[in-house]
C-alpha cells in the first residue's frame, strides 16, 4: 500500500533528509569555527553564527558567483554524473556498486592508453575512441565482480572494494614501471597530444557570444554526461531492458518466475555501471589533467554513492545531486582557501548526506508515513452501517 | 645465524603490523557473527586513532588517550547500530557513511584543537604505549636461538599487542562455550528462532555492535599511540578493508582470523624488505603486487575456488518481526 502521496516520496522526503545533513554541517561549522574570544555567551554565539553565514556566502559565492566558479562546479559535476548514473543503475538491479572508484580508475588507464597510443586527427575522434576505451576498461574492472556474484555467490559489495584495491595497486604498478617517461619523478604519463584536448566550455561557448572563463576545466564531457542521463533515463524506463532491471531489482523470485534470468542482468547492470563509472575519466583524465595522474579519481567513484541515494537513483535527481555536489565541492575549495577550515569538510557533508539519505531513511520516512496517514483517516469519511 | 636474525626480525614486525588487523577481524567478526555487516570498521579505527593520540596528546596519559578512542569508535558503533538495528537502514550505505564521517570529522577536528594541518602532535613519554619487557627477557638474550626469538619476538611488545593476541581464545571461548555466544551466532544465523525462543535480537545485535566498537577502539588506539607516535590524516589506509578481507578469508572463527591477520601482517612486513624475498626466491616481486595480494586472495577464497566462506545467513537483513 503506498502510504505517501508521490510528491511527498520524490520531494519531501530528499529534502528533509537534506536538510538534516545541512543542519548538522552548519553545526560543524559553528563548533569549529575560527572566531576571536568573546566576553559573554551571546556575544560568542553571534560571533559563531556570523562565522557560519559568512562560510555559506563564501561558498556560494566561490562555486557560483562567477564563470570561474561555475567552470569547476560543472567540472566536478560531471565526475559526479557518470559516477552517480553508475551507482544508480546497479541500485535499480539491488546491487550495490562501491567499485566506482576503482572502475573509474580503469577508466582513466582506457583513456591515457587510447590517448598515448593512437593518433588521432581530431578531438571529436579522440573523445569517441576514449569513450570506448574507458568504458570498455571500467566495464571489465565491473563485470568481474558480477561474474563472481551471479555464478559463484561472492558478495558484490565485498569484492568491488577489494577490486578498489586492486585497481590502485595495478595503476601506481603501470604508472611508476610502464607509461612514466624515462627521467620523470612523479607517477604520471607524458602529456597526452594536442590533438585530443577537449574544448572547454569557454571555447563551446564562445561562438554564442557567451563569456565563459578560461581557466576553469569544465569540458564537452560535460554534455556526454547529460547525454549519458538522457540515455539511462530511455534505457530504465522505456526499454525491456530496463523493465527487466528494475523487476529484478523488486524482487528476484519474481523476476526469475517472469523468465528473466539473474546472471543476464547482474552482468548487464554491472557492465552498463562499471561502462558509466570508468567513462568519468574523459572529464577528469583527458578534459582536465591531458595526462594519467596516480590519484585521479580523488574520491568521486565513492561520491558517486551519495549522488545517487539523494537522487533517488533516478537520471534527472542525480543530475541535480551532481550539481549539487559540485557546488559543495568548489565552495569547499574555497572555503579551505580562504578560511582555516579544512577542505574536508565535505567529505563530512558527503557522509551525513549518505547517512541521512541512505542509511537513515527510514528515522525520516517513518514519522512522514505516520503523519500521512493521520491526515488520511481525518479526512476520509466516517464508515456507514449498510444492510443489516 | 644472520638469516635467522633476519628472520626473526621479518615476524617481529609481521606481529606489530598484524595486531590492528586482528583487532579489526575480531571486531568484524562479533558484528558479523549476529547479522550486522560492518564495512565501518576503517572508518572506526580511524574516529579512534585520532581520538585516543588527541587526548593522549593534552593529558599525558595513554589510558585517557585508549578510553578516549574506545569512546569515539562506540559512539560510530552506535550510529551504526540506531541506523541498521533500529531503524533497519542498509547495514553497508551506512558503513560507508560511518567511512566517511570518520575521515572527514578526524581532520577537522585535528585541524580545529591542534592546528597542524590534520595532526596531533607527537607523542612522548606516558601518552605512548612502550613496548613492555616480559620477565627474564634480558637475561635470555644471550642464549642462542631461543634469545632472540624470546626477547626479540614475544617480548617488548606494546600491551595492546598482548591484548590482541588474548582476545583470539576469549572470542572463542565467548562465541562457541557460552549461551550468550550461542545466542549470537544463532541471532546472525536465524533470528526469528531467538525472537521465537523469547532473548531479544535487538538486544543481542547491539550488544554485538558495542564489542565490535571496543575492539575497533583498541585497534585505532594501537595505530596511533602504540605502532606510530601521533595521529595523521588517513592513517588507517585501508586497514579495516584489509581486517574485511582477512574475516572473509578465516571464514568467519576465531582461532583462523588469528593466522589470515598473521599472513596478512606478513605480506605487510614484505613488503618494506623487498630484499628479503629477492634472496629467498631469487626473483623481484613488486611491492604492489604484495600490498594487492590481501585483496586478490580474499576475491578468489570468496569465490569458493578454493574452498567455500559461507557467511552468517542472516548477514546484512534487518530483522523485521513478522505480525
Amino acid at each position: 500500500m503506498e502510504v505517501m502521496p508521490k510528491w511527498a516520496e520524490v520531494v519531501l522526503v530528499p529534502v528533509i533528509s537534506l536538510l538534516l545533513a545541512a543542519i548538522i554541517s552548519g553545526m560543524v561549522i559553528f563548533a569549529i569555527a575560527d572566531v576571536p574570544e568573546a566576553d559573554t555567551m551571546q556575544a560568542a554565539f553571534a560571533l559563531r553564527i556570523d562565522y557560519v553565514w559568512d562560510a555559506v556566502k563564501l561558498m556560494v559565492n566561490g562555486a557560483l558567483g562567477s564563470t570561474y566558479g561555475w567552470g569547476y562546479t560543472l567540472y566536478y559535476a560531471t565526475n559526479f554524473m557518470f559516477t552517480g548514473l553508475a551507482v544508480a543503475i546497479a541500485f535499480h538491479a539491488r546491487l550495490f556498486n562501491i567499485g566506482g572508484e576503482g572502475q573509474a580508475m580503469l577508466g582513466g588507464l582506457g583513456v591515457a592508453l587510447a590517448c598515448l597510443y593512437i593518433p588521432w586527427p581530431h578531438w571529436s575522434l579522440a573523445l569517441i575512441g576514449a569513450m570506448v576505451m574507458a568504458g570498455l576498461f571500467g566495464a571489465i574492472w565491473a563485470a568481474i565482480p558480477a561474474w563472481l556474484q551471479a555464478k559463484r555467490g561472492s558478495h558484490i559489495v565485498i569484492t568491488t572494494i577489494m577490486f578498489n584495491f586492486i585497481a590502485a595497486s595495478l595503476l601506481n604498478y603501470v604508472l611508476v614501471n610502464k607509461l612514466r617517461p624515462k627521467g620523470q619523478m612523479d607517477p604520471a604519463t607524458a602529456r597526452f597530444p594536442e590533438a585530443t584536448s577537449l574544448p572547454t566550455l569557454h571555447e563551446l561557448l564562445a561562438p554564442f557570444g557567451i563569456a565563459f572563463s578560461k581557466s576553469a576545466p569544465a569540458n564537452v564531457s560535460l554534455l556526454v554526461a547529460i547525454a549519458a542521463c538522457v540515455l539511462l533515463w530511455v534505457l530504465i524506463w522505456r526499454t525491456r531492458l530496463g523493465y527487466e532491471i528494475r523487476a529484478y531489482g523488486h524482487s528476484e523470485s519474481a523476476a526469475k518466475y517472469a523468465g528473466i534470468s539473474p546472471v543476464k542482468i547482474t552482468m548487464i547492470a554491472m557492465i552498463i555501471s562499471g561502462a558509466l563509472a570508468g567513462m568519468m575519466a574523459i572529464n577528469n583524465v583527458m578534459g582536465e589533467a591531458e595526462r594519467l595522474v596516480l590519484n585521479a579519481t580523488e574520491g568521486a567513484g565513492f561520491i558517486g554513492i551519495a549522488v545517487a541515494l539523494m537522487g533517488r537513483s533516478h537520471p534527472l535527481g542525480v543530475f541535480i545531486a551532481a550539481i549539487l555536489f559540485g557546488f559543495l565541492y568548489q565552495g569547499g575549495a574555497e572555503l579551505a582557501l580562504w578560511t582555516s577550515i579544512p577542505r574536508e569538510l565535505i567529505v563530512v557533508i558527503q557522509a551525513l548526506v549518505i547517512l541521512f539519505t541512505g542509511a537513515l531513511d527510514n528515522m525520516v520516512r517513518m514519522p512522514l508515513e505516520r503523519m500521512f496517514l493521520w491526515s488520511r483517516r481525518r479526512r476520509a469519511p466516517k464508515p456507514t452501517r449498510t444492510g443489516g | 645465524m644472520d638469516a635467522y636474525l633476519t628472520l626473526i626480525q621479518l615476524l617481529d614486525s609481521t606481529v606489530r603490523l598484524a595486531t590492528p588487523l586482528l583487532l579489526a577481524c575480531l571486531a568484524g567478526l562479533y558484528s558479523e557473527r549476529a547479522g550486522i555487516f560492518d564495512i565501518g570498521l576503517e572508518g572506526k579505527m580511524l574516529a579512534a586513532a585520532f581520538f585516543s593520540a588527541a587526548v593522549a596528546s593534552l593529558t599525558g596519559s595513554v589510558w585517557i588517550g585508549l578510553a578516549a578512542g574506545i569512546a569515539a569508535s562506540m559512539a560510530l558503533s552506535a550510529l551504526h547500530g540506531v541506523a541498521s538495528i533500529t531503524f533497519r537502514g542498509n547495514q553497508l550505505i551506512s558503513g560507508v557513511a560511518i567511512n566517511f564521517l570518520a575521515a572527514g570529522m578526524t581532520v577537522l577536528i585535528a585541524q580545529d584543537w591542534f592546528r597542524q594541518g590534520g595532526r596531533t602532535p607527537s607523542l612522548i613519554g606516558g601518552a605512548r604505549f612502550e613496548g613492555v619487557t616480559l620477565p627474564f627477557a634480558d637475561a635470555l638474550e644471550p642464549v642462542p636461538f631461543i634469545g632472540p626469538l624470546y626477547s626479540e619476538l614475544i617480548s617488548g611488545h606494546s600491551v595492546l599487542v598482548y591484548m590482541a593476541f588474548a582476545a583470539v581464545p576469549l572470542t572463542w571461548w565467548l562465541l562457541f562455550r557460552t549461551r550468550f555466544g550461542l545466542r549470537l551466532r544463532a541471532v546472525g544465523e536465524n533470528p526469528a528462532a531467538v525472537d521465537t525462543a523469547g532473548v531479544s535480537v535487538v538486544g543481542l545485535r547491539y550488544a554485538a555492535v558495542a564489542i565490535c566498537g571496543v575492539l575497533c577502539g583498541i585497534a585505532g588506539a594501537y595505530l596511533s599511540t602504540a605502532l606510530q607516535a601521533g595521529f595523521v590524516k588517513d592513517m588507517s589506509a585501508g586497514r579495516g578493508f584489509i581486517a574485511l578481507a582477512a574475516l572473509i578469508f578465516a571464514k568467519w572463527r576465531p582461532w583462523y582470523a588469528l593466522w589470515a591477520t598473521l599472513l596478512f601482517g606478513l605480506f605487510g612486513a614484505l613488503e618494506t624488505r623487498p630484499d628479503v624475498i629477492q634472496s629467498l626466491i631469487g626473483v623481484k616481486v613488486q611491492g604492489q603486487l604484495l600490498g594487492a595480494l590481501p585483496y586478490l586472495m580474499t576475491v578468489i577464497i570468496l569465490a569458493g575456488f578454493v574452498g567455500k566462506a559461507i557467511p552468517p545467513r542472516a548477514g546484512g537483513e534487518p530483522y523485521v518481526k513478522e505480525r
